[in-house]
């Protein structure tokens, strides 16, 4: 790879046509990051359509004869579950958390970021410290809560947290954010006699808005792909999420049916997906300005 | 309690004490102070109830299954260290240990060179880059999903695509997915597949090093290799240092993935002869499956510590190679 390290800020010149050589190493470079990266989802969508025998022993990216009775197979459902439950399902939950984030959260962060009040430092350390916490020691613990207020099987252990700002990273990306505002708004607001509800919810809130909607993307992304959650609370297959449907469907049909399996797969991703392509410049540049201010 | 009259006293003396973000406020100082605690407080009342009933109360809670026999139904039984030195025993648990310290310690590093290359390459401004940038950030938000593991066991295993390439060049080890030894590498692909995360925060960091660096060193006369060494890698550290201490600390947590890539059909849930038996599957296994909730709960305890430990060392070896800026150098 030729590091060409003073291009690194240089607006884009007439003078770079001429530079034709490192121009098309540069797009061979990235070209080649492209198809491996794209590799696994050109192989999804080709391989829903093939036939399941073929799906793994094939190396046709797409199939001779495409046929589509993996996705007409998906209609008769999983277990005589309809995979509509399980899509409803995680939507539910999905929308749910979003909903939870945006308002717990960012409460949360207005706090840090805007008032000042008695042991303000030493909660937020507390809060950033969460941030580093492994999940998996509240797992248990968790577990055997929700389990004694007879919750299990209910989404409220899946959603309650959500609500009560457990997740740190997005408030630490929404205090980021409001503390990069300017200060004068709100001392204005507050001359004219504006509380700290008014001001959060008329000033910071609508100023907000890139912060919340990276944070409501990651929330609904995250929330779509949690696996061990529902693994752990759900056990009943009608209230499964589109994860647990499909660990459902691997585990009962293993490779007899793969093509419908990787039809599945593929019909799993499509929200994430959709997401990304409506959303990406805000996932990404959400995702920068979180690790740089790190 | 103490901090009303602290705020009065403050108030009376010149402006600058006050720091930037004090509120100019028409009133007496001492029923500002109280009312602005009760204020922040109002407004941290979800976190603070979720701290205590979600994050510290389990905390305590786990750490006292941690020295119990506990299974659910029957009330937990103190047993002292005995969870440990179990675990400890165990040789599964060492063995989940070393698969997992191996993908860490493997998957990491390779994750983030991969990161920072393409980083270098796409911060040249060149057409495409957008799209580029866009297209290679995908995977880190569908890798953890189901959908992709299921596909990387497929892409993985026997008679597939790898197989079938390595066998192209005489590499005959069948697939990854049903190997052991090789089970580990096909998750270490998956993480590295998701290098377009840190590569976002590379890229971001790249854009903050100023140009003037790189023009004087230009007319100095120091060469690409010089000029990455001397001047990128100590301008983008903290970003580097950032993503070192987040994609660590996430790796030790891998779950969904090696459980099922590695996981047969309602077989064993993790991977041939535990091949991908990482931490926090034998976790899982031995909490939800084996119902030993206090044995898991010691578990979880020894993965804080190793997180812990290795935050904190990261973070006393920041001073070495981590260079921030602050107002000159």
């Amino acid at each position: 790879m030729s590091t060409q390290a003073t291009d690194i800020t240089r607006a884009p010149s007439p003078k770079r046509a001429r530079r034709l050589p490192g121009s098309l190493a540069w797009h061979l470079g990235s070209l080649a990051v492209l198809a491996v990266i794209l590799y696994p989802v050109v192989w999804v969508v080709g391989g829903s359509f093939k036939r399941s025998e073929d799906v793994v022993g094939s190396l046709d990216l797409f199939p001779a004869d495409p046929t589509v009775s993996n996705y007409t197979s998906l209609a008769d459902g999983i277990a005589d579950i309809s995979v509509s439950t399980f899509f409803l399902n995680s939507l539910f939950l999905a929308v749910g958390s979003v909903a939870g984030i945006l308002i717990s959260c960012s409460l949360t962060a207005y706090a840090f970021a805007r008032i000042r009040f008695a042991g303000r430092n030493l909660l937020f350390t507390l809060m950033i410290g969460t941030l580093l916490l492994p999940y998996h020691v509240l797992l248990i613990p968790q577990y055997v809560l929700f389990r004694n207020l007879d919750m299990i099987n209910t989404y409220t252990p899946l959603l309650l947290g959500k609500y009560l700002a457990t997740e740190a990273f997005f408030v630490f990306l929404m205090v980021q954010f409001m503390r990069n505002l300017p200060r004068e708004l709100d001392e204005a607001a507050r001359l004219d006699g504006c509380g700290h509800l008014r001001i959060y919810w008329s000033i910071v809130l609508p100023l907000c808005r890139p912060a919340l909607i990276t944070s409501a993307i990651f929330t609904f992304i995250n929330a779509w792909n949690d696996f061990m959650g529902p693994l752990i609370y759900l056990n009943e297959p009608s209230k499964y999420t589109v994860s647990l449907g499909l660990k459902m469907f691997v585990d009962q049909e293993g490779l007899a049916d793969y093509g419908g399996m990787i039809a599945m797969s593929l019909v799993a991703l499509l929200p994430v997906l959709a997401f990304f392509l409506a959303f990406q410049r805000h996932l990404i540049d959400g995702m920068a300005t979180s690790g740089l201010k790190g | 309690m103490t901090h009303a009259p602290a705020t009065q006293a403050r108030a009376k003396d010149a402006e600058p004490r006050h720091g930037p973000d004090t509120p100019l406020r028409p009133s007496d100082p001492k029923t500002r102070g109280r009312r602005e605690n009760l204020a922040g407080y109002l407004f941290l009342s979800p976190w603070i109830a979720g701290f205590l009933l979600l994050t510290a109360g389990p905390m305590a809670a786990s750490l006292y299954f941690a020295f119990t026999d506990y299974n659910l139904f029957d009330a937990p039984r103190w047993i002292g260290l005995d969870d440990f030195s179990e675990m400890f025993g165990d040789p599964r648990w060492r063995h989940s240990v070393r698969v997992t310290l191996w993908y860490v310690v493997v998957g990491t590093p390779v994750k983030l060179l991969v990161a920072l290359g393409v980083a270098l390459l796409l911060a040249q401004k060149r057409r495409g880059q957008a799209f580029y940038r866009a297209a290679f950030y995908a995977p880190s938000l569908i890798g953890a999903s189901v959908s992709v593991a299921i596909v990387w066991k497929a892409i993985f295993s026997d008679d597939a695509i790898v197989d079938r390439t390595q066998k192209a060049f005489g590499v005959d080890v069948g697939g990854w997915t049903g190997d052991p030894d090789l089970v580990i590498y096909s998750l270490v692909a998956l993480t590295v597949w998701q290098f377009g995360a840190p590569m976002v925060i590379f890229l971001a960091g790249l854009k903050q090093v100023p140009r003037e660096l790189y023009e004087a060193a230009d007319v100095d006369g120091a060469g690409r290799f010089r000029q990455f060494w001397n001047i990128t890698l100590p301008m983008i550290s903290p970003v580097l240092f950032f993503n070192v201490l987040l994609e660590t600390i996430h790796s030790f947590q891998i779950f969904s993935s090696a459980y099922i890539v590695g996981g047969g059909a309602g077989g064993n849930a993790c991977g041939p002869a535990d091949g991908s038996m990482v931490y926090t599957c034998y976790l899982y296994v031995q909490g939800f499956e084996n119902s030993r909730m206090g044995l898991a709960s010691a578990m979880a305890w020894m993965l804080l510590v190793a997180v812990a430990l290795v935050t904190a060392v990261l973070f006393r070896s920041q001073k070495r190679w981590v260079h921030y800026e602050e107002g000159g150098r």
